[in-house]
């Protein structure tokens, strides 16, 4: 792991009127790592990754991506740049075939149609989803559907994966598929940032966890550490239970 | 993710497509000549002027089609952009004598700078707002024409009786150069869009009308690509304009620029299939014969009836096949390509 952090988010703060959903947030991913963004229900998780995929922009704070301020950049140019994310909710193009829906993604680094088809059938493959490829979009599993979003952001090439819940709603097996999509996207050398909040599936597969609870970062660490820490104790299951 | 070794899936899949994308041109290029051969069987002059504005509503509205159908920007103003064509082409040729071939590319130049102009603040808004700002501003620009003497205001400008010939694209006598010209620039905007359909934007405006967040995220400047598309579009419509103007010989603003001529180029892409390659030619097929005819058989006085077969194929298809008359076959067409 190289010293220099592939995404630095400095003292970022994003109000949505009078509401604070994000108050100076600090935290750093490291280059190849595969971290947790995790916290209670309003926490404000989405509201950081919008902004990091650059959705919309932060009210102060900045944000550095392999050493190049990218506050200020659309969310296409930050894709060009090497940051993909999925949606919690998938938004796949629904009058598209799935191979369709992955080509999209491949013209960012093809400009060519047959370079990007042939980018987005090795992405299918490797998301197993081949057998679908002709499959309107629409017609879809949840689970497929998840896949296809992942897919269809790593066919933009991506150095940093931003995946928002790809994991929630699934049964046990195809939460192992995904899991293991995840490792696999990881050992190409891709640093992913992953929001959940199913913690018996993030906590084996994160390297680090950033716990965030009002807007706040309230922990951070490895996963084991990040467990035992009372705040998060308390802020996940309430006061009450903290002796336990 | 670059394997050294592809595996055959890939190459199967990729065999398949492109076996698929030559027969859908081995089968347009069998279309295309069927329809060439059509004035040896239509000798009826009413029928030849019927087909001629089928295959030129069909190329307009195909053109329309490239914003309308794979962008999903829903213009009802392209009366417009049609019009600048017609009134540029005319201009040119009747006051400074300039070619009408080159009139017709300056039109659509125009119209494609004007496309661009009106896209900055329209494509700002979004679905059924955007539509109503091309219908307002398309008006407008109805008005001016009306107002403005130099372009002949109300009454319009007559082009000059010369001989038959194609320099001029004036042909008094016989129809039927008018009917391979339009023949010709319907081809020409098939070939478009089915070039486009498979390039960077062609994949990159659908993904815009399906889920312009989405499309942002992975790469896709959503802004830029609706500019484009509508610079194309505004570009041949205003062809198809100039076209217009050259077989009737004689323009003013109600005849080239009237919201009626802005509804006959959407609605053979919707009726047909919008944003589908045949969509187009297939609704104007049915819907511009009906026109015609039923216009000539209800009289001057009748011009309302046509609008009332529309507006009831229209609530039929939308009913029926929400996605147009192609998506009768597409279904039978997909589940043969899952095998």
């Amino acid at each position: 792991m190289s010293a220099e952090p592939i995404l630095k988010v400095e003292n970022v703060t994003r109000r949505f009127g009078g509401l604070v959903a994000n108050s100076g947030v600090n935290v750093e991913v490291r280059q190849g790592e595969i971290l947790g963004l995790i916290g209670p229900n309003g926490a404000g998780k989405s509201t950081l990754f919008n902004l990091i995929a650059g959705a919309f922009p932060p009210s102060e704070g900045k944000f550095i991506f392999e050493g190049k301020d990218i506050t200020n950049l659309s969310a296409p140019r930050r894709c060009q740049l090497g940051i993909a994310r999925t949606f919690q909710v998938p938004k796949s193009f629904d009058t598209m075939t799935v191979i369709e829906n992955v080509i999209v993604g491949g013209f960012v680094r093809h400009p060519g149609a047959a370079a990007a088809r042939r980018a987005a059938l090795e992405v299918l493959d490797f998301a197993a989803l081949s057998h679908r490829a002709n499959s309107p979009a629409s017609e879809l599993t949840p689970p497929e559907k998840r896949r296809l979003e992942v897919a269809r952001a790593l066919a933009t090439q991506p150095r940093l994966l931003l995946l928002d819940e790809v994991m929630t709603g699934l049964t046990p097996s195809e939460a192992r598929l995904g899991v293991d999509l995840v490792k696999r996207v990881r050992d190409q050398g891709v640093t992913v940032v992953m929001v959940e909040h199913v913690m018996e599936i993030v906590m084996p597969l994160v390297d680090r966890a950033v716990v965030l609870d009002l807007g706040r970062v309230l922990a951070e660490g490895t996963p084991a550490e990040v467990v035992r820490d009372p705040r998060v104790i308390t802020a996940y299951l309430g006061e009450r239970h903290r002796a336990a | 993710m670059t394997s050294a070794v592809l595996p055959n899936s890939v190459l199967a899949n990729e065999n398949a497509f492109a076996s698929r994308r030559r027969n859908q041109l081995i089968i347009a290029g069998l279309i295309f000549a069927a329809v060439a051969a059509l004035p040896r069987f239509v000798t009826d002059v009413y029928m030849q002027n019927v087909l001629i504005l089928t295959l030129m509503f069909a190329a307009l509205s195909q053109s329309w089609n490239i914003l309308g159908g794979y962008c999903g920007q829903i213009s009802l103003g392209h009366a417009l952009y049609f019009g600048v064509g017609a009134y540029a082409t005319t201009v040119l040729f009747v006051k400074y004598g300039v070619s009408p071939w080159f009139g017709m590319l300056a039109g659509g130049a125009m119209s494609a700078v004007l496309a661009l102009a009106l896209g900055w603040p329209c494509f700002r808004l979004k679905g059924h707002y955007f539509s109503i700002a091309t219908i307002v501003i398309a008006e407008i620009g109805l008005l001016l024409v009306h107002n403005w003497d130099y372009l002949g205001g109300a009454l319009g400008i007559q082009w000059p009786f010369g001989p038959d010939n194609w320099a001029t694209l004036q042909f008094a006598r016989d129809k039927i150069p008018y009917f391979y010209f339009a023949l010709g620039l319907f081809i020409v905007t098939w070939l478009v869009t089915y070039f486009i359909e498979e390039s960077r934007w062609g994949y990159w405006w659908r993904a815009v009308k399906d889920n312009p967040e989405a499309a942002a995220s992975l790469g896709v400047t959503v802004f830029e690509s609706k500019m484009a598309a509508a610079a194309i579009s505004a570009f041949f419509t205003a062809i198809g304009g100039a076209f217009y103007a050259a077989f009737v010989a004689y323009i003013d603003p109600e005849s080239v620029m009237a919201f009626r001529f802005s509804l006959l180029m959407a609605l053979p892409a919707v009726l047909g299939g919008i944003g589908t390659l045949w969509g187009p030619a297939v609704g104007a097929a049915i819907l511009i014969p009906i026109t015609e005819i039923t216009r000539s058989y209800a009289g001057g006085g009748g011009s309302g009836l046509d609008l009332i077969i529309y507006g009831t194929l229209i609530m039929v298809v939308a009913l029926a096949k929400p996605e147009g008359i192609l998506s009768i076959f597409r279904r039978s067409a997909k589940s043969e390509n899952a095998s």
